[in-house]
């Protein structure tokens, strides 16, 4: 997996090139804007993560240029600017996703994760299968070793977000956004007890519990 | 139908409204002023108009009569009572109509010739002028009108009088009068309309300047004064406000970028901190107190930059630029999601939360903040009431504003501390054991005065009602 980081922090960038490293990525680095588009444009990657705030050529200038030229590689802001609008206007000018600093690593491995699965085309699912879960998504049926689950409209959406990346870790913020369509600030930790009904209904009856807590990211769908 | 029934009643309350506003204005006073001050002069100058046009007549009729007796006394003085008579009955058969009144009576006042039949009963003053009625001498009519004479006292007790009928002169009089009060009443009425007209449009400019500092007030610096375009003075007072505003524009988005500064620049190292923090847990042996410890480390990291970040958050929406994004939001289906997001937390606490919203109430709005605006007040009714407790949701519309209801039956707060618990980092002493930053609550205050809503804090008896209402 080869990804292109264009980050003018130099401290932001060593820990991110180690981060990825570790996690088996081969991370190439530019920390200027317009060497940052040249080499996206020249080099072959799986993913690009682009500092919006950049000497030289702002992120937003690099991937709406690096999207005019029909490059399509997966790209992940970051930014100190959190608010909606900079978010909308980062996937507007040809974003796929947008994570606002400070973020925890875990939450960024997550979201590059995600990120190279959607850039692999697949043909779109009509079953989503985790071990004896099955998930019909136009029938709107979930069962389990054969037995029908009921689950609640958002409930049903919360597993479907789950299953689709089955094997990846998904993190609590990654499941507000998809599942809940707001971006807020919780509280309090409300996702953990939607988790934990959904838990209630697909694992407690059976074995082996398939919906994981992973310590301090997130959640995760697999088979053990 | 409703609607367009709405808009005029809104319309006719609206020009009442601007019609108070007039008349309440300093302009108008002004105007008054003005007006009266014209009126006095207008009385003045058409007043000295009267004076010499009907004061002219009378004179000359003064005059005329006095010339007339001059002559017939000479007459007299040269040819006798015979030359008199014959010259006054000259004089009143060229007179048929009887306007110039004669009368020769002899010491007894017997009519020796003239025009009229008897001497006039009423006294002459010292020069001799007399004012009396005179009846007309027709055969069908008999009018009285208003006649001057001067009496003259010739030699051998005779005496003379010479007179006009003034019918004429009244009347002229009168016509005069009407047209100086009906010119008088114009002149004032148009003098009224003029200052209502000048009042109104100065009101009217005076206005746009009050709702541009309004709008300006409420967060939306962007906004400037419009110009008539004409360069009057009230132009020139816009231009010099407008580039004021310029200035204080400029300023503040001097400050904003600062805090966007500091929210990159600062933002930063703290990722950089909570980051290592988290390289450092992941080399730790897994059950350890140094662990533990690094994991508590990272977790007063994250607090920090939740703190952080909700006061830029806080700053940002009081800066009131997200009214840009404005859209429709159907207040019911929101609070529907705020309650299904809750109620497993609520249930977790063995709380019923109970949900109120059935028809669609729509506003203009933000659907991200308001979410976040109820998610504060949920989660703090929910972590401030006792488990066992019970909270209410609800929405509702009336009068072309919609409210939306958080109530529970917790604790409450207490009636003293109402207002200060929208003030940054305030705590009421019983919850600083409990998690929080104390920006839950001026976060939904900024939210609500970026929707130009109101937010009201009641007691639920017990527990604590929140009644947030916009206008529709």
């Amino acid at each position: 997996m080869r990804i292109l980081l264009i980050e003018d922090d130099r401290q932001m960038a060593d820990y991110l090139r180690k981060a990825l490293a570790e996690v088996g990525a081969l991370v190439d680095h530019a920390a200027e804007g317009r060497e940052g588009l040249l080499q996206a444009a020249s080099g072959d990657y799986d993913a690009l993560i682009v500092d919006r705030m950049l000497p030289g050529l702002d992120g937003l200038g690099i991937v709406r240029t690096l999207r005019a030229s029909g490059n399509r590689t997966p790209v992940l802001f970051l930014s100190a600017l959190g608010e909606v609008d900079d978010r909308v206007q980062g996937l507007r000018a040809g974003g796929d996703d947008y994570l606002t600093k400070p973020f925890a690593f875990s939450e960024l491995h997550a979201r590059v994760e995600a990120l190279l699965r959607r850039g692999v085309a697949e043909a779109p699912a009509t079953r989503l299968r985790v071990a004896d879960l099955e998930m019909d998504l136009l029938k709107r049926e979930v069962n389990r070793a054969g037995t029908s689950i009921a689950l609640q409209p958002r409930e049903f959406r919360l597993l479907e977000c789950l299953m689709r990346h089955a094997g990846q870790v998904v993190t609590r913020t990654m499941l507000l956004e998809q599942v809940w369509d707001y971006h807020f600030d919780p509280q309090t930790n409300v996702i953990d007890v939607h988790i934990s009904r959904l838990r209630s209904k697909i694992d407690r009856d059976f074995d082996p519990p398939l919906l994981q807590t992973v310590r301090g990211s997130g959640y995760m769908m697999a088979a053990e | 139908m409703n609607l367009s029934a709405e808009s005029v009643r809104g319309a006719g309350f609206d020009l009442r409204m601007r019609s108070v506003r007039i008349l309440r204005s300093s302009i108008f006073r002004l105007a008054l002023l003005y007006v009266f001050l014209l009126g006095v002069s207008v009385a003045i100058l058409l007043g000295f108009i009267y004076w010499s046009t009907a004061g002219y007549m009378d004179r000359q009729i003064t005059a005329t009569i006095e010339a007339e007796i001059r002559g017939l006394a000479e007459q007299y003085r040269r040819r006798g009572l015979t030359g008199l008579t014959s010259v006054i009955g000259e004089r009143v058969a060229r007179d048929p109509v009887g306007s110039s009144l004669y009368l020769l009576v002899n010491d007894r006042l017997e009519h020796i010739v003239g025009n009229l039949d008897r001497w006039p009963a009423e006294f002459a003053d010292d020069e001799g002028w007399i004012r009396f009625r005179l009846r007309e001498r027709g055969p069908d009519h008999t009018e009285e009108h208003e006649a001057r004479a001067q009496m003259f006292l010739l030699r051998g007790g005779l005496r003379l009088l010479v007179g006009r009928d003034v019918r004429d002169l009244e009347a002229t009089r009168a016509l005069i009068q009407d047209a100086l009060s009906w010119g008088f009443a114009i002149t004032a009425a148009l003098a009224m309309l003029g200052g209502w007209l000048m009042s109104a449009s100065l009101v009217r400019r005076l206005e746009s300047v009050n709702q541009t500092s309004r709008e300006i007030m409420e967060g939306d610096l962007s906004r400037r004064i419009p110009l008539s375009g004409s360069g009057d003075d009230f132009d020139q007072l816009a231009i010099s406000l407008n580039r004021m505003l310029e200035r204080i524009e400029i300023l503040m988005a001097g400050v904003r970028q600062v805090s966007d500064n500091i929210a990159h620049d600062l933002r930063t190292p703290l990722t950089r901190l909570r980051n290592k923090l988290e390289l450092l847990d992941a080399e730790l042996p897994e059950s350890g107190a140094a662990r533990a410890l690094a994991e508590e480390t990272i977790a007063d990291a994250d607090e920090l930059l939740l703190t952080f970040n909700a006061l830029l958050r806080i700053a940002r929406i009081e800066s009131g630029s997200r009214r840009a994004a404005f859209a429709s939001v159907d207040l019911a289906a929101l609070v529907a999601d705020v309650a299904e997001l809750y109620e497993p937390v609520a249930a977790e606490q063995g709380q019923s939360l109970m949900l109120v919203a059935d028809d669609p109430v729509w506003i203009v709005g933000d659907r991200d903040l308001l979410f976040q605006a109820l998610v504060n007040l949920v989660d703090n009714a929910i972590k401030y009431t006792q488990p066992g407790g019970e909270l209410t949701l609800s929405v509702d519309a009336a009068d072309g504003r919609a409210h939306i209801l958080v109530a529970d039956n917790g604790p409450g707060i207490p009636h003293a501390l109402r207002e200060q618990v929208f003030r940054r980092f305030f705590r009421i002493d019983d919850s600083r054991s409990l998690p929080g930053s104390g920006l839950g609550l001026s976060l939904v205050q900024a939210v609500v005065q970026l929707h130009r809503a109101t937010i009201e804090l009641t007691d639920n008896r017990p527990g604590l009602r929140v009644m947030l209402c916009f206008d529709q």
